[in-house]
């Protein structure tokens, strides 16, 4: 039987210690674990926008993948595989904590790995972190790497 | 962000040495841009507006209602019977999450009426029951019901026949429907008729999607700042907007894009605070908006008066069949091009059937229009209009009715009329150079011309006086809807096709939601 492990990464230190974390994970649990890099660009479908920036952002939004797919997820699953871990990954456009759990009830994970979050500020205050979001709503367990 | 500051400097040089010449001495600088103005589009304005023989109708407002009942008819009410599901689209419910990160139908739908919500529901309202009375009321709400259908014939049009670069980027419009549609379907002519409407709308950014939103600001800012030349709002408005869409600041674009929607909330909501204070006046209103309706409580003209007034301002504030919208929709991500029709006939239902109707009411409630006690008629003033307290019209009578109920609203509402005055010029500077870039070509060289030109056009907008300047600006956007209207009429079989298999598919499930 396989184990699936989502790891939430956005190409910071505090991801790269969350990866870090998962790959231990992955080495206890044996060949059967497969990890699920995920970068999730935090987009709202309720902004608003000009004109110009809507007839752009089908472009835009092929420039952040690709940005998020070379700076962050190839250079951890390279790491990965190199250690001999099965692991995938790609990104995501939407809200972190709810496309985080939604990709791990979908897949049947064990778990969900995320670095503590380091936003600060008022809409971190008012609104929550991804991670608080995450832990309060998640269907499968999380954890939260220091 | 250097070489911005110099282009900015340099425009603004140029327009100071311009208005710095020797020939200006003589005569103040705003009088003679208005008589050179005036003079300039008086034949165009006559053209537009001519009556029918022998009424005094202008028949392109009865081209707009035609058009309007027509569309409604031929696709069966489809604004009233399929409201709940643009509510749900708008939602997201049948949003496809592997779109997420592209246009939303809830953007495209804000970006739409970012772009029509403004100076038409603010001084274009003031403007109609000033000269319509209360009963323009009624027709313009008409016009909003009716003109929901036009606008999902066009928008829907707007998305299946855009045109998607290998770059990514979008271009849709009137322009791209007509000229592809036409194509597809045999019928000669739509090259010509998309070039038609590509001019016009040019006129219709410079028009009222620009000189009317910089004379109407500067008048606001006048009533709050005392009087002063409007050329030199004129200038800073150019100056911002050269920033923007020259200069690429969109730190400025995206600031007023959030607070655009804000002003918009407290704009209804002092309305509606105003509206239940005077609560026990509303079943008067609307008893003076119905009998204004049909008897013109003795406006020139009588009740055609009222409904001229209506409908025109109705179209000027929604612009359905106008084709602009049509430009701002087709960004949108789906599949379904009738999703967006769907979306879009909601549009007219927020700027004109609420958001004008507010502002009728608040107008009609502080009752600054003059009634005779003894004959229960307006009083007419000496330029025909209806006499007002403080004999305003435009942004300041309503101005003045907010401010008869909440004394620092005149305030708030200058910011507002400047936001939405910005907003609006920044989405007609779009729909114009895709106008432009589609009759000149997708060139640097072309698309600079077009936005240097818009920015002269702010300040003869501004230092010219209102009337000169309402008339122009509605005959430029009256005059898009000429070859819109042409082309919806031949392409409305295709979105007939689209609305049938897209409600069948519907109801047996096919279609389905992504969210309960």
């Amino acid at each position: 039987m396989s184990a699936t492990i989502i790891v939430g990464v956005d190409g910071s230190e505090a991801g790269d210690r969350a990866v870090a974390y998962a790959k231990r994970l992955a080495n206890l649990i044996g060949s059967e674990c497969k990890l699920e890099l995920v970068c999730v660009v935090e987009w709202s479908p309720y902004t608003f926008q000009t004109p110009e920036e809507n007839s752009l952002r089908k472009k835009q939004k092929e420039v952040e993948t690709q940005s998020a797919q070379e700076r962050v997820i190839e250079p951890a699953l390279k790491a990965l595989k190199e250690a001999g871990i099965d692991a995938s990954g790609y990104v995501k456009f939407g809200k972190a904590s709810t496309i985080l759990n939604n990709i791990a009830v979908e897949g049947n994970a064990e778990q969900i790995v995320v670095a503590r979050s380091t936003e600060q500020g008022l809409s971190a205050r008012v609104f929550g972190s991804v991670t608080a979001n995450l832990v309060m709503s998640s269907n499968v367990p999380v954890t939260v790497v220091s | 962000m250097k070489k911005y500051a110099h282009m900015i400097t340099a425009f603004i040089a140029f327009i100071a040495m311009s208005l710095s010449t020797s020939s200006y001495a003589a005569e103040s600088l705003d009088a003679k841009v208005n008589a050179i103005f005036a003079s300039a589009t008086g034949w165009f304005v006559n053209l537009i507006f001519a009556p029918l023989p022998g009424t005094s109708f202008p028949w392109i407002v009865l081209w707009l209602v035609v058009g309007a009942s027509v569309f409604t008819l031929y696709f069966g009410f489809v604004q009233f019977r399929n409201i709940g599901h643009s509510i749900a689209l708008v939602k997201g419910d049948y949003s496809n999450p592997n779109d997420a990160g592209e246009v939303s139908h809830f953007q495209a739908l804000a970006t739409a009426l970012s772009g029509t919500v403004g100076l038409g529901n603010i001084a274009g309202v003031a403007v109609a029951v000033s000269i319509g009375g209360a009963g323009a009321t009624f027709w313009m709400i008409l016009a909003g019901l009716l003109g929901m259908a036009s606008k999902f014939t066009e928008c829907t049009l707007g998305v299946k026949y855009r045109n998607e670069y290998k770059d990514g980027s979008v271009s849709g419009g009137p322009m791209y429907y007509i000229s592809k549609g036409f194509k597809e379907r045999g019928i000669p002519g739509g090259g010509i008729l998309a070039a038609v409407f590509a001019v016009f709308c040019i006129l219709g950014a410079l028009g009222g999607g620009n000189m009317f939103q910089a004379n109407q600001a500067h008048q606001q800012l006048t009533q709050v700042m005392g009087n002063y030349p409007g050329w030199i709002t004129g200038c800073i408005f150019a100056a911002v907007v050269f920033a923007v869409i020259v200069g690429g600041i969109k730190s400025i674009a995206r600031v007023t894009d959030k607070i655009v929607p804000l002003m918009g909330v407290l704009y209804v909501g002092a309305a509606l605070v105003i509206l239940l204070v005077n609560a026990d006046k509303i079943g008067w209103a609307f008893g003076q908006i119905f009998e204004g309706a049909f008897t013109g409580l003795g406006i020139a003209g009588g009740f055609v008066g009222a409904l001229i007034q209506g409908f025109k301002r109705a179209a000027f504030s929604n612009e359905a069949g106008v084709g602009s919208a049509a430009i701002a929709h087709s960004a949108v991500q789906t599949s379904e091009p009738i999703t967006e029709g769907f979306v879009s006939l909601l549009e007219p239902f927020i700027d004109t059937v609420v958001i004008c109707t507010m502002t009728a009411l608040v107008i009609i409630i502080t009752q600054q229009l003059m009634v005779d006690p003894a004959t229960g008629m307006y009083i007419i003033a000496e330029n025909g209009r209806i006499a007002t307290e403080g004999g305003v019209s435009g942004v300041a009578l309503t101005s003045a009715a907010f401010g008869a109920s909440i004394s620092w609203f005149p305030y708030l509402l200058a910011l507002a009329v400047i936001l939405f005055a910005f907003s609006t010029m920044i989405s007609w500077s779009y729909y114009g150079l895709k106008a432009w870039t589609y009759l000149f070509g997708e060139s640097k060289k072309a698309e600079l011309t077009f936005k240097i030109m818009f920015c002269v056009f702010i300040i003869i907008g501004a230092a010219a006086s209102l009337g000169p300047v309402i008339d122009f600006s509605d005959a430029a956007i009256f005059a898009m809807a000429v070859a819109n209207i042409i082309g919806l009429y031949f392409l409305m079989p295709i979105v007939k096709v689209e609305l049938t298999s897209y409600l069948a598919r519907l109801k047996s499930g096919e279609i389905k939601k992504y969210k309960d």
